[in-house]
């Protein structure tokens, strides 16, 4: 199994929520992507198995969001949002100063496999741009200062 | 001018728990209304207030809630819209930070209002720290007894749950959001059937944004005519706008209706960076047309914002410096719309990736003769042509920038680089 028990409980929980089956789909998969970072085959299949709807069925839908990456990544997930506010404020350079940083292009992954560089669109945000989010939380305001240290903090704990 | 209505409280770190709502006057609204109001009465007390959709088509809340059938024997289902995922928005997720209670309240009197005893809120899926507070919201609502069984006694029973989404901007579109809901892949469904009569499993639905909803306490503890006193004649009440760009002060600011743009840039926003002279302004969320500078004293109103060319929108204000480029500014929303569209009809679908390749062959300095009215076409074969507003949405900025900023694009075209660069650099 790749889903700890407390996962497992999570998602049997919030299929209670709902009268039919399916709609657990959803919070399934963003429960195992919480979890384990990335999602395939093997997580639908055990997320098949603890909701009781086809494999198909759960692929289907996790293929059409974008949020939850297919393949692993990288320990801390930097989506810098590129959309317009953000980019009205310096989103570009934001992601060029990442790139030559991280000594990784967009779309890549560090050798350590530390940190994933990716760009995203508008993370609802856009008052306090540029932002971007790192696994589950939000950055903004950003500052050259500001990126060096949240960096050097998660270098420090990893 | 500012109207602190739905923020009263938003400075205070405690209004997210349930004891300090309470000393605030909360759960007052939903006891009233569930120990001495009919459904009917609500909504007609909605209705009255003139409140209107806060998601972007401005639709009248009460009229909405009356469109549910009375005598059907299907379950009835409220959802609350916290997708806000429309470039330039960010205002709800204020609300679920610092006042989910509000929320909940106001969709425990809307879910009384229709006859439904499950509500869902579905929140984007970026969003961990607004849906924890959610969560947090709803357990301790159920805790006083204000959700689940026999609420202040009344004998009305609501259960309330958090759905979070997946990182898709169709699934703000309310029928791609049902779907999504039900577990299925975020496509827009055709309409008819509308959601009030088939909206979540093929059930009577009301989906109402989140701003909506948490205004609908304020206006049943102090009446719809005190709600009605704000606003103007059509567009009625306080709103949230949400300032962005190169002002020096962005923010989330909550404007009595009808207030004037400038007092939003100018007052609260702190006018524009150093440096920067206003070139254009997007009144309501990115898929709004472009309004100019001589437009900024034009009224935040439905209406107003109408009759000056665009729309009112989600009320997202996004300001726009000299230093700009338009065809930088458009590739950006074509990449976005070319991104999110769910790919059920043509038009959109492929229109949004041929409008990315042209716009973007322009942005790159490799326009050709042509390119412009071939664009022109494009949007025109879109507007008005698709299941859901998201083609409509792609091309009324293209088509605007087209309109305004023309020389621009040519420029482009003629000489394969920008006729004003976009400079801002982060630092
Ligand atoms: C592409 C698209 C995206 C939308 N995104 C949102 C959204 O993020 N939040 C929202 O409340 N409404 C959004 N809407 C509007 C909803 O379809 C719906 O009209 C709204 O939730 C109704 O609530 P209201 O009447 O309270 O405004 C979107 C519409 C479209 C076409
Ligand atoms: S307009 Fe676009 S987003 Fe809407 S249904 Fe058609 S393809 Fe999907
Ligand atoms: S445009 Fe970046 S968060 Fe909205």
């Amino acid at each position: 199994m790749i889903l700890t028990p407390e996962s497992v409980a999570k998602i049997k929980e919030k299929m209670g929520k709902y009268p039919h089956h399916k709609s657990a789909i959803l919070p399934a998969i963003t429960i195992a992507y919480w979890q384990v970072g990335h999602l395939n085959e093997e997580i639908y299949k055990e997320i098949s198995k603890i909701i009781n709807i086809p494999i198909v069925e759960i692929a289907e839908a996790a293929t059409f969001y974008t949020m939850f990456p297919k393949e692993p990544v990288g320990k801390y997930l930097i989506q810098v949002c590129h959309n317009i506010s953000c980019a009205l404020l310096g989103a570009d350079s934001l992601i060029e100063y990442l790139e030559n940083k991280l000594g990784i292009k967009k779309g890549e992954t560090t050798s350590d496999n530390l940190f994933t560089l990716i760009s995203v669109e508008c993370l609802g945000s856009c008052a306090s741009a540029p932002m971007m989010q790192i696994n589950d939380k939000y950055y903004e305001n950003l500052t050259r200062e500001k990126v060096d240290k949240i960096l050097e903090d998660m270098k420090k704990q990893a | 001018m500012e109207k602190k209505i739905l923020f009263k409280y938003i400075d205070d770190p405690n209004q997210v728990d349930i004891d300090t709502y309470i000393s605030h006057g909360g759960y007052k609204a939903l006891e009233k209304v569930l120990k001495s109001m009919q459904p009917a009465q609500v909504i007609d007390e909605v209705k009255k207030s003139g409140l209107r959709g806060r998601g972007g088509a401005g639709f009248p809340a009460g009229m909405k809630w009356s469109f549910i059938p009375k005598d059907s024997p299907k379950p009835r289902y409220l959802v609350c819209n916290a997708d806000e995922s429309e470039p330039g928005t960010c205002k709800d997720r204020v609300l679920m930070e610092r006042d989910p209670h509000g929320i909940v309240e106001g969709m425990a009197i809307a879910a009384f209002a229709i006859g439904s005893h499950q509500a869902y809120i579905y929140i984007r899926g970026e969003f961990v720290y607004p849906a924890r507070m959610m969560e947090q919201a709803i357990a301790s609502a159920y805790g006083k007894g204000m959700l689940g069984k026999n609420i202040f006694g009344s004998g009305y029973d609501l259960d309330m749950a958090v759905h979070t989404g997946g990182g898709a901007y169709i699934c703000g579109e309310e029928t791609a959001l049902l779907n999504s809901l039900e577990g299925e892949r975020g496509m827009s469904r055709i309409r008819p059937p509308f959601p009030a009569i088939e909206g979540l499993y093929a059930c009577p639905t009301v989906v109402n944004n989140v701003e909506t909803l948490a205004s609908v306490p304020l206006i049943i503890n102090n009446g719809a005519e005190w709600y009605a006193s704000m606003g103007t004649e059509k567009s009625k009440g306080s709103k949230i706008f949400s300032l962005s760009g190169h002002v020096k002060r962005p923010g989330n600011y909550e404007l009595e209706m009808g207030t004037p743009l400038s007092y939003l840039i100018n007052d609260l926003g702190g006018g524009m960076l150093d440096g920067y002279q206003l070139k254009a302004i997007i009144p309501g969320g990115s898929s709004t047309p472009f309004l100019l500078p001589n437009q900024i004293d034009t009224p935040l109103d439905y209406e107003s914002i109408a009759a000056a060319g665009s729309m009112l929108g989600s009320g997202a204000v996004i300001v726009i410096g000299d230093k700009t480029c338009m065809v930088w500014v458009i590739d950006r929303l074509i990449h976005f719309y070319k991104h999110e569209s769910c790919g059920k009809c043509t038009p959109c679908r492929e229109g949004t990736g041929w409008l990315l390749q042209l716009i973007s062959r322009i942005e790159h300095g490799e326009g050709k003769p042509g390119d412009l009215e071939k664009i022109d076409s494009i949007c025109d074969n879109i507007f008005g042509r698709t299941i859901c507003p998201l083609g409509d949405a792609a091309v009324m900025p293209i088509q605007s920038a087209l309109k305004l900023f023309r020389d621009e694009f040519q420029y482009h075209i003629d000489h394969k680089k920008c006729l004003v660069k976009s400079e801002f650099e982060f630092k």
